[in-house]
């Protein structure tokens, strides 16, 4: 293992730590890069999907995470960037000024409901931005000389300079990563600087922060407006990957799959946003893996343990109605969202520091370096 | 004013099922602290069981309404003990996450036992109407008024009058001083469960007649009735009623008197105006902060 000495401010606040990341990410960058010539067609939508639900995880990372701002009304951001975009798409605005466009109004109205969530903490918090979404929902369904209503709106394929670049090509593919990674760096970036030493500190406690003479009010709504900011702009290259969009797109289900990214990938870090992104993603082409073999795989199990062909037809019949009944994905989702709660509470980049932390101390490891503590004590209404 | 009287009743009646949901949400919230996002989807299981035993297994209205009741009680205890007890004491985020992630089971695994179509129950109550005058109330409307009122009763007799509400009481205002106290908080905990998931079922099956059974009924009602929990403020069982109530007459008017698409909305303008003026709700205690 590498030991680290931090002597002096530079080292703590350095984007590497050492040289090894540099090369580990220079390696997965370049893997990236070379991914549409070697993946299938599927896969590279699928990894755009990754590059979209992982910019706004990271987005819901420095409010949720950093700021400790819960919000369940992401989906609510995502839908005005995509609509923003959709709307000036039909008066010939360039991409790069509706691509902006769309970030600075969500900017702003993520800024305005960052004013009443000042007063509100937790549970309140959680409710306000869920009836946030609501409201956007349902104007997005009333509004129809700008949304055009229930019937959804039709995206053109985006033109960059000129250049057409289809929903499938390549090119889009990079242009997602590229603002992934503009994001995530400007996220460290932020997170160095004092804004974002003041997101942690509202976080860890609000008292302390106000305190220290941070002006917890303004560093509130700066969070929600740098959120809301960055999922318009997500929203918009959403918006070109699906080129359609209609408001029953933009539900609370949405939403609580963006708190779940960054739940499942968890341990407040922008790893935890990638990864948790790369988990609810893929979590659609496994099932239908998992439907189409599961089956033939449990029958063979069957087979080889000495069950007769009629038998082990007979299980992969019943195994195969049962991968295909109704709701198997929402129960699968239930159970593992209640089981990353009760026994990995940092999600999934916790669960790789702890297998790092293991090797790296082996025979001094002890269990209860990651446990946390219990409050017993009553929160909220008597704090 | 005829219409208005019949719009104020429908209302008083929805918003009673608002304000039993919102009572479930309260009690639990009070004990422990924790929001328990599935309590929407408890009321629609409730109201499933009473299906089974009512309308599958043909027993008497009564029988299955107390059997289904029984069933939840239990089943409350159950998801408290495996989903809630193991996280209590750590932050909020974790266990709305974890009640989120219940719901989402409870939901789907309805829809594959059940499957997703609408169920209806038949009550006592289903045909008849009363008329005063040229005001037609229905019979099933004004059974959920009356069950509303007759559940709050008991719960206030429960709480202000037996032992247990007394320690129920206790550890909802310190769970740790009522825990060296010699009161039983994990058991008693456990009978909040039960008796908000009782209290569900109850909504569950008075709605049955109103709107339909079906698997997302809990995902639709249990987030209108947030706004009923927060507006009587989070912390008060008169407060989750009178703000269910008062949801359920804004929803009502709305639907009546202004344009299409207000009705889904208004609850929520309503609610994000009551934060905004008054956080702690019209019932909620103000507590002032210590550091």
């Amino acid at each position: 293992m590498r030991f680290l000495f931090k002597t002096d401010y530079e080292d703590d606040i350095r984007l590497f730590p050492h040289s090894g990341y540099v090369v580990s990410y220079g390696i997965l960058l370049a893997l990236l890069l070379i991914a549409p010539y070697v993946l299938s067609s599927y896969l590279m939508s699928q990894l755009v999907f990754v590059c979209i639900y992982a910019t706004v995880g990271v987005a819901l990372m420095i409010l949720t995470g950093f700021t400790g701002q819960a919000s369940l009304g992401h989906a609510a951001f995502l839908a005005i960037g995509a609509y923003t975009a959709a709307y000036l798409q039909k008066y010939n605005v360039p991409f790069p000024v509706y691509f902006l466009a769309a970030g600075v109004l969500t900017g702003c109205i993520g800024a305005l409901v960052g004013f009443p969530a000042l007063r509100l903490q937790g549970i309140y918090l959680v409710i306000a931005t869920i009836s946030f979404a609501f409201i956007v929902e349902e104007i997005l369904a009333r509004w129809e000389s700008v949304t055009n209503g229930n019937e959804g709106m039709r995206v053109k394929t985006l033109s960059l300079l000129g250049v057409t670049v289809p929903r499938d090509s390549p090119t889009f593919y990079f242009l997602c990563l590229a603002v992934l990674v503009l994001t995530i760096v400007g996220t460290l970036n932020l997170l160095r600087s004092p804004t974002g030493r003041a997101f942690v500190a509202i976080r860890d406690s609000e008292t302390a922060a106000r305190s220290m003479g941070v002006n917890v009010a303004l560093y509130k709504v700066k969070s929600f407006a740098i959120s809301a900011a960055i999922t318009g702009l997500a929203g918009v290259l959403f918006a070109h990957k699906l080129s359609f969009i209609s408001p029953e797109m933009f539900t609370l289900q949405l939403s609580i799959e963006f708190i779940i990214v960054i739940l499942i990938g968890g341990s407040f870090s922008l790893h935890g946003a990638v990864l948790g992104a790369i988990f609810i993603v893929m979590i659609d082409p496994f099932l239908t893996y998992l439907k189409d073999d599961m089956p033939g795989i449990i029958a063979g199990i069957a087979a080889t343990f000495g069950a007769g062909p009629a038998t082990a037809g007979n299980i992969q019949s019943k195994v195969a109605a049962f991968a295909s009944l109704n709701g198997l994905k929402g129960a699968i989702y239930g159970i593992i969202i209640v089981l990353f709660v009760l026994f990995e509470p940092l999600g999934l980049y916790g669960r790789w520091l702890k297998i790092k932390l293991f090797f790296q101390l082996f025979p001094l490891y002890k269990r209860a370096t990651f446990k946390r503590q219990k409050i017993y004590v009553k929160s909220e209404r008597n704090r | 004013m005829l219409d208005f009287v019949q719009q104020l009743v429908s209302g008083v009646a929805l918003g009673c099922v608002y304000g039993l949901i919102a009572l479930g949400f309260v009690l639990v919230y009070k004990a422990t602290e924790v929001v328990n996002f599935a309590q929407g989807d408890l009321m629609m299981l409730g109201g499933f069981f009473a299906f089974t035993f009512i309308g599958m297994m043909g027993l008497n209205y009564w029988i299955g309404f107390a059997g289904a009741v029984a069933a939840m009680a239990l089943f409350g205890m159950l998801a408290e003990r495996v989903v809630v007890r193991p996280i209590l004491g750590y932050p909020q985020f974790s266990i709305i996450m974890a009640t989120i992630g219940l719901g989402y089971f409870l939901r789907s695994v309805a829809g594959m036992v059940w499957g997703t179509d609408d169920f209806k129950i038949d009550t006592p109550f289903s045909q008849g109407v009363l008329r005063i005058g040229s005001l037609v109330l229905a019979h099933d409307k004004l059974s959920v008024i009356a069950a509303t009122i007759i559940l709050c009763a008991l719960l206030y007799l429960f709480f202000n009058k037996t032992t247990l509400g007394t320690a129920m009481r206790a550890s909802s205002e310190n769970m740790l001083a009522a825990y060296y106290m010699g009161i039983p908080v994990k058991r008693v905990v456990s009978v909040v469960w039960a008796i908000s998931a009782a209290v569900a079922t109850c909504a569950g099956v008075l709605l049955a007649p109103i709107t339909f059974i079906h698997s997302n009924v809990g995902l639709v009602l249990g987030l209108k009735a947030f706004p009923a929990a927060v507006l009587g403020g989070f912390g008060s069982i008169p407060g989750a009623v009178v703000g269910g109530v008062l949801i359920g007459v804004i929803e009502s008017m709305a639907g009546f008197y202004l344009a299409e698409g207000w009705k889904d909305v208004a609850p929520y303008i309503v609610l994000l105006a009551v934060l905004l003026l008054k956080p702690e709700g019209l019932f909620g205690l103000h507590v002032r902060k210590k550091v």
